[in-house]
This record gives C-alpha cells, structure tokens and sequence, in this order.
C-alpha cells in the first residue's frame, strides 16, 4: 500500500503532509495519556513488530500479495494515538531508511495506513465492544473485525486522494472497485494476524492490552470466587 | 509472565520475523502495485530519491549473500523503530506521580526506551 514519488501530484501531496503534520501532532499529545512507564515500551515494541510484520507480504488472488498495515492492532495494544504515532514512526523510516513509500508521498502514506487505518480500525473495534460480551473472545473478535475493514477502508482513502491529486488520467470508478477488490482480501490477512497477535497477547498479559481496559473488572470479581468457596469448604 | 520478559519474548518475535521469515515472503506486486499497474497508474511512476541508499529495498548494500542482506536490514529496521519510537513514547508519555506503588519499573524498563 506503499504510495511511491509521482503517483499523487504536488498541491495535494503538500495539503496531504500538512494534514500527516497536524495528524501526527495531535495523536503524540493524545498518547500523553494513554502512555505511562509500563505501556511506552510497549508502544515501541509494537511499532517495532509493526515494521516486521509489514516486511510479511503473504500472497492473494491472481499473484498479488498484501502485508500487514498495522494501524488496528497498534490502537487496540496501545491506545489510538500511540497507535498512531507508532505506525507513523514505522511508515517514516521506511521511506527514509529503505526507499518504501515515496518522501512527496510521506503525508499520502501516513494519511492511508496510520490515521485511516487506526480510526476506522478503532472506532469499529470501540463499537463492537459496545453491543459485545465483555470477554477476551469478544475483544479478539472485535480486534477481527476492525483490522478486517480498516484495509479497505485506507483503500477507498487512496482512491478519494488520487481521485483529487492523480497524475494519470484514469478511471476513478475502475480504480475504487479494483483497489476495494483486492484490499477486501488483503483485509482478511490483517484480521487474522491481528487477531492472533491481540489474543496472544491477551493469553499472556491482558493487562498490557490498552483495548481491553474494561475486562479488568471481570478477572477482579473471579478472584472473589476462590474466597468464597473457601467459606462454604469453612461451613462444611 | 513478567513484564521484562513479555517485551523480551516481543522483541524476539519481531527480530525473528524481520531477520528471517520476511526472507521466504511473497514477492508478488502488493495490492496497490498490481492495481497501479494495471489501471496505467504506474506510469507516472518516479525513483525514490534514496533508492541507492545503503538500506534501500530492505536489503543492506555491500552484503552479497541475499539472505543475510535481507535478514540483517530486518534486524536493522527493526532496532531503528525500535530506538525512534521507544525514545519518543518514553518522552512523551505520562510521569507516574509518586503515589504509584511501583518504583523499580521505571529502573528496569528504561533500558527499552
């Protein structure tokens, strides 16, 4: 989903790092807040997995291939503006350090895969949890689902953007439904490596994980359970 | 699991699977290649101005055999995030006033950022 140099033109890639710049600004005072001694590492331990997962181009239909663009399970592990942040760190050094995404097309990528990603991404994982069971299953589900449409969404985004800014002249409506077509598969491939990482994580310190704050009042009452048994066992 | 020991099983994770596991990844044009390709986006394609540098398409320039060029510019990548985004979390983010009962984590985990 790397946009390369030349794809977008100069007016609109300039607005598109104006809006990565505020994008990016706002979202490292959010993670102010969602970041304390313990989760900071782990901000940038997930910005660092980010970066190894989006090296993981597996393939799909018709020898094309997708990777991880990271900006759902970021959010979910480490709040939405750290999440943010992390997939930005991530997409600027790629760019700087190994040529992947164009340096005009920095604001274009940061816009597609950190904040398109992480908002459409976290606010379906936020909604879910909502209607949802407040279990792990659910969060791991909700963290499915998320990462699913967060891809074509940062798809439709690309196509909006090129749609204002394109260099070639093409069909907008062939390109929307191809990149739709495509990135719906590629989708399926973030969910399940989102899912897996998320619940993983969740199996081993689900107290780390930053989407799912509200289970924590669960595993406190479970706790009470073996006190009262041992009551009854005292009666007995 | 500790905390110390989770991020270091974390980080594992990661080195492994940028040092060598995204040697065996497809190489197929990504989702938004083939559609480019296909549409006549690609045309209006340029040369990244820093595709000559010493990293540049994940591999590490000077370093012949394909599979540690691969796997070491993984392993780089991955420090380079790392050390950028560890550093500007731990900047930035929250002070624990002193009423937090913990007091060696902060000690421990610095290391990271």
């Amino acid at each position: 989903m790397h946009v390369p140099d030349g794809f977008i033109d100069a007016p609109v890639s300039i607005a598109a790092g104006a809006v990565a710049v505020a994008g990016v600004g706002i979202a490292l005072r959010g993670a102010r807040r969602e970041l304390d001694d313990r989760t900071a590492p782990l901000a940038g331990l997930t910005a660092a997995f980010v970066f190894a997962a989006q090296m993981l181009n597996f393939p799909v239909a018709g020898g094309t291939s997708g990777h991880l663009l990271g900006g759902a399970l970021a959010a979910i592990l480490v709040g939405p503006y750290a999440g943010m942040v992390a997939v930005s760190v991530v997409l600027i050094l790629q760019a700087l350090l190994f040529a992947d995404g164009g340096l005009s097309a920095l604001g274009v990528n940061i816009i597609l895969m950190s904040l398109v990603t992480v908002a459409v991404g976290y606010g379906t994982f936020r909604l879910l949890l909502r209607v949802l069971p407040k279990t792990r299953a659910s969060v791991s589900g909700a963290a499915f689902v998320a990462a699913l449409l967060s891809v074509p969404a940062s798809a439709l985004a690309f196509t909006l953007i090129y749609a204002v800014g394109g260099t070639a002249d093409v069909s907008i409506g062939t390109v929307a439904a191809a990149m739709l077509g495509v990135h719906v598969l590629i989708g399926i491939g973030e969910a399940l490596i989102t899912a897996v990482t998320v619940s993983s994580v969740l199996a081993v310190r689900p107290d780390l994980v930053y989407g799912a704050r509200g289970l924590l009042k669960p595993a406190e009452l479970r706790t009470a359970r073996p006190a009262a048994s041992q009551v009854r066992g005292e009666a007995t | 699991m500790t905390t110390k020991r989770f991020f270091a099983a974390f980080l594992l994770v990661s080195l492994v699977l940028a040092g060598i596991v995204s040697y065996y990844a497809s190489g197929s044009p990504d989702g938004l290649e083939k559609v480019a390709e296909e549409e006549g986006i690609s045309a209006e394609e340029k040369d990244h101005a820093l595709g000559d540098s010493p990293l540049g398409d994940y591999g590490v320039k000077g370093v012949d055999n394909e599979w540690v060029s691969a796997g070491l510019s993984g392993v780089i990548g991955v420090g380079a995030v790392l050390l950028v985004g560890g550093g500007l979390f731990w900047a930035v983010r929250r002070r624990e006033p002193a009423g937090e009962p913990r007091e060696k984590a902060p000690a421990g985990t610095s290391g990271q950022g």
